[in-house]
């Protein structure tokens, strides 16, 4: 089971956490194409290594966080200020 | 009887005499005795049938891997019968065997080797497909495994999260002294065994071994910060490392088992070593034991394992188990050394061993064979951690090669040694533990290595025999393997099903790598190990599931439901009245007189500040920017791919003041998705979200009346029709009840008002109205009453009527989405929706026959069977007499008058008619203005 950096809680077992998934910027709705928008509704990159991911501290702070997570080690960094 | 006199390290209370059934026959036992133990000791020999050919099985291991001895005790199945202890009472059963463990009929399968051979269940029940369900019923009769119980077992399971700096996981000589260096350097010590008592090998070792184990059992049991899990076994090693432990507390307090999740700072792995049986034909007989086994019995159960045996070794572990057995009256009649030339070709019996015929020819007679040809380290925790497991030729066996952050070996597992060089070890690996745990340093001292011992590479003989014993696979099966070409050890696993059995390799694997190197002609090293992975040994579903804390949520009114009779309604978390009795009756009323209906599960949001208009402008798909205070619109959310997200009325209750409401069901899921739009995309946006939906109960208010009763209990707001028309919002108080809000909205399509009121009065109001409006006419209404209410209204329920892949334009809201509004979650793919023009449409659908109720979920279909739309809600209307529904179809057939064909579950087929809107009831909306 991860152990995921909360900068608000400290780390904290990814059970109390919700995925949401990796992050992909929403393109501009006005001018997106259908591919380019199906691609940041549908397509993920899915890398064996870094992966920039949302994660809801939902049994915590109520915070979203940006994480990185190395898919391969299970390493993970809190990117704080990343999420907003 | 084959129990021996008291021997100095015994773990049995001869004290404490039990008794226990075995397949219905009464048998004595002592405390402490392993159901194997007690039954060996009553001279029963086989305990099981093999998987395949349903061969007799005796003891192999005698400990918890024991491939041979897995029972059905009680309700339980799968029980390792060599690691149980007896309970008076308990009624064990051989499982598998049919009709009886002495004779089975399907040892028959031996007769039929060629069905059953390498690959059979790829092979024999492909063809004809249309026999496979016979072959699967017949199948299912032959499959292993005991009785799974018809009721819930009655066991109790919970889970249990520590935080130890070091844990030791293996209690033996080397385990202890670590988990006593860790200590002594203030680190807080978690040590877990799979045993009752720790002590590891040192149980069944000599005088020495056992004053060494005294010793150090004493210093455990005085050292302040180390706590000890007996019976207990670590199943895995996890991300971020967390390691998973199974500690058994069967006929000890309430528990039966419990799942440990730690996260140490630091983790020892000191597992020992395992020993390895030898490939032989006959190997699998009742008879034939490890070394260890062996002294097992003898010294932990005083249980002599045969009269007559011969032993096959390799090391000197097996001419000290040939000198144990010597002691405890066992006539060894011949030691074959493998070191000095010494072999055998097979073990000769049926039903048990017979005799053993060796390599110089000689038969010898016996009822006992014993091998220690060898030692698997168990490297499976290493390898879960990310380390990696190499063979050592000269050792010939797989040892750790590298260590994974955060995880060090000691005992067996890193290398062989004398007794004192194990426990300088275990103290070195402590203390350097201790001291990475808790920061001191990098590190402690150097570790002296411990090397592995040179041994022989022993695994098979010349003839073949058994290699996976809970599979029931040969050296035979995996020499056929790569006769047909699977040449890599993963494939030759999966295909032969190899080390997938119950023991999971820890007993087999070296062996089939062997067996499969040597028909390969490639080395071990090169032919490599199969991958480890979680749980290390077998583990209940109910130490995972551990128990249920999910919570139940109730409204304040909860207690008043139950009290007047209604039926309870599960939803999600909550608990909600269904109806009082009759629902026509209460919808009856309800369009009449007046109702009141429970809706405190609404999702409820309080939303704050000057940016509080741009953000529902994203959320929802219709306008808000123009809402004045106390005016209430009604909004739709999608997500961002256009499928219907959530609905309902939101409203201004002050300048910079607004409360959104959500679904029952979606409640929780929007305040984290408003959340999440806030903190994720418009972090700058002055916005505070405050969840209320337990902060207020809501009751809605409906009926012809409800004004009448309401002017009655309102007090700080003019109820008039022209003050407070429809779609508006009123702060105010209610039966004396201040801080309501009072909203003037119809979900069932009456002259309604739906009240929010702090929590805490939420009864009191809840009373008051029905002790006011009793002259009225005034009765409670359920969930399933406003259900019908708002069908014959024609609103739609999100999740109901619309489903995962409902867009917009389909759910009947081309109304409400604002195309030229500059943005809002879900626009781009409602564009192009409606350019497609393709969509199903919700609409309202009328059987033909007023009596006719098809079920939700009936498909609707056209020319003989195409499926083009469905049922999603449908009820006997009590207004209207007669059956109305909301369905999805093709929009070539939602024209108003339209008859299309519904299909009944039986197969039946009735005419429905479209309607010209979802409304069935006063579709001008004339009754919720007045």
């Amino acid at each position: 089971m991860l152990l995921l950096p909360c900068p608000h809680c400290g780390p904290r077992d990814a059970a109390e956490f919700g995925y949401v998934g990796e992050r992909v910027a929403r393109p501009d709705p006005n001018a997106a194409t259908p591919q380019h928008w199906r691609s940041y509704l549908y397509l993920r990159r899915n890398p064996a290594g870094w992966t920039d991911e949302l994660w809801l501290h939902r049994a915590g702070c109520g915070r979203y966080l940006a994480i990185s997570r190395n898919t391969v080690t299970g390493e993970c960094r809190s990117t704080p200020g990343e999420a907003g | 009887m084959m129990r021996l006199e008291p021997q100095p390290g015994e773990v049995i209370d001869r004290g404490r005499p039990l008794t226990f059934t075995w397949n219905g026959r009464t048998y004595p036992a002592y405390a402490g005795d392993t159901i194997a133990s007690a039954l060996a000791a009553a001279g029963e020999r086989v305990f099981s049938r093999s998987l395949k050919y349903h061969r007799p099985r005796g003891l192999l291991t005698a400990d918890a891997h024991d491939p041979g001895c897995i029972l059905q005790v009680g309700d339980e199945p799968n029980v390792p019968g060599a690691a149980r202890r007896v309970s008076d009472g308990m009624a064990v059963a051989a499982q598998g065997a049919w009709p009886s463990l002495r004779f089975d009929v399907k040892a028959l399968n031996r007769l039929a080797g060629p069905v059953l051979s390498t690959g059979f269940y790829y092979k024999t029940f492909i063809r004809p497909r249309r026999l496979w369900p016979l072959y699967e019923r017949v199948l299912r009769r032959f499959s292993p495994g005991g009785r799974v119980p018809a009721a819930p077992p009655d066991g109790r399971y919970e889970h249990r999260y520590v935080h130890p700096d070091v844990l030791v996981t293996g209690g033996g000589p080397a385990g202890m002294a670590a988990a006593l260096a860790a200590a002594d350097l203030g680190a807080r010590v978690l040590l877990i065994d799979d045993q009752p008592e720790l002590g590891g090998h040192l149980r069944w070792g000599g005088p020495d071994d056992l004053a060494a184990l005294t010793e150090l059992r004493g210093a455990v049991a005085e050292a302040g910060n180390i706590e000890v899990l007996a019976d207990s076994v670590v199943t895995g090693r996890y991300e971020g490392g967390l390691v998973a432990a199974v500690q058994r507390l069967h006929g000890s307090g309430s528990l039966t088992e419990r799942l440990v999740k730690a996260r140490p700072a630091q983790l020892i792995v000191a597992p020992g070593l395992i020993e390895r049986p030898y490939v032989v034909a006959g190997n699998d007989l009742p008879g034939v034991m490890l070394s260890t086994a062996v002294r097992r019995l003898i010294k932990l159960y005083a249980v002599k394992p045969g009269d007559r045996a011969v032993v096959f070794t390799a090391n000197d572990d097996g001419l000290a188990a040939a000198a144990d057995l010597e002691r405890a009256g066992v006539d060894v009649r011949r030691i074959v050394d493998a070191r000095e030339g010494g072999g055998i070709i097979r073990v000769r019996g049926r039903g048990g061993v017979r005799a053993v015929e060796c390599a110089d020819g000689r038969v010898v007679r016996c009822d006992l064979f014993v091998t220690a040809v060898g030692w698997t380290a168990p490297t499976a925790l290493v390898t879960m951690a990310g380390g990696r497991a190499a063979y050592q030729a000269g050792a010939a066996r797989f040892v750790p090669a590298e260590l994974p952050e955060g995880v060090l070996v000691t005992g067996g597992l890193a290398g062989d040694g004398t007794l004192d060089e194990l426990v300088a070890h275990g103290r070195a690996t402590g203390q350097d533990a201790a001291l990475r745990a808790t920061g001191a340093s990098g590190g402690g001292a150097p570790i002296s290595s411990l090397e592995p011992a040179a041994h022989p590479q022993l695994f098979a003989g010349r003839t073949d025999g058994v290699v996976d014993f809970a599979e029931d696979v040969s050296s035979k099966d995996l020499k056929a393997a790569v006769a047909e070409g699977y040449d890599s050890i993963e494939l030759v696993k999966r295909y032969t099903t190899a080390t997938m059995g119950a023991t999971q390799g820890k007993l087999e694997a070296v062996n089939a790598i062997a067996v499969v190197a040597a028909a390969t002609g490639r080395s071990i090293a090169e032919t490599g190990t199969t991958t480890a992975r979680p749980p290390y040994i077998p583990i209940s579903l109910g130490a995972l599931a551990g128990r249920n804390y999910q919570p139940v949520r109730r409204s304040p009114m909860h207690d008043w439901h139950v009290e007047h009779g209604a039926a309870p309604l599960v939803a999600g978390q909550w608990i909600r009245p269904d109806h009082y009795g009759d629902p026509a009756a209460e919808v009856r009323n309800v369009r009449q007189h007046v109702g009141i209906v429970d809706v405190t599960p609404l999702g409820k949001f309080e939303l704050r500040g000057p940016d509080v208009p741009d953000l529902l402008e994203l959320l929802y798909v219709n306008r808000w920017r123009k809402l004045a205070v106390g005016q209430v619109r009604y909004g739709a959310m999608c997500t961002d791919d256009g499928v219907v997200l959530d609905d309902g009325v939101s409203g201004r209750l002050g300048e910079q003041r607004y409360l959104l409401t959500a679904t029952s069901s979606g409640a929780t899921g929007i305040g984290e998705w408003i959340e999440r739009w806030l903190q994720t995309e418009h972090p700058d946006w002055r916005v505070h979200m405050i969840p209320m939906t337990d902060a207020y109960a809501s009751i809605n208010v409906a009926g012809p009346r409800s004004r009448e009763l309401m002017e009655r209990l309102v007090s700080g707001i003019d109820m008039s029709n022209e003050a407070f028309p429809y779609m508006r919002v009123r702060l105010g108080t209610v039966a004396g009840v201040p801080d309501c809000v009072v909203w003037r909205i119809g979900f069932t399509g009456e002259l309604s008002y739906e009240l929010h009121v702090p929590s805490g009065h939420g009864l009191t109001v809840w009373q008051a109205l029905l002790s006011t409006g009793a002259d009225l006419g005034v009765r409670p209404f359920g969930v399933e009453a406003q259900r019908i209410l708002r069908l014959e209204k024609g609103h739609l329920i999100v999740g109901q009527d619309t489903d995962g892949l409902t867009q917009g334009f389909s759910a009947g809201l081309d109304w409400a989405i604002k195309m030229d509004k500059d943005d809002f979650i879900g626009k781009p793919e409602l564009a192009w929706q409606r350019v497609r023009d393709s969509h199903l449409m919700l609409v309202g659908l009328q059987p033909v026959d007023r009596r006719t109720v098809p079920p939700e979920g009936c498909q609707i279909v056209e020319d003989g069977g195409r499926i083009v739309g469905r049922v999603t809600s449908s009820r006997f209307s009590p207004t209207l007499e007669r059956a109305i529904g909301l369905g999805f179809v093709a929009p070539h057939l939602s024209e108003p008058g339209t008859v299309v064909t519904v299909v009944l579950p039986d197969g039946g087929r009735v005419p429905a008619k479209i309607t010209p809107q979802l409304a069935h009831v006063d579709p001008e909306g004339t009754r919720l203005r007045v």
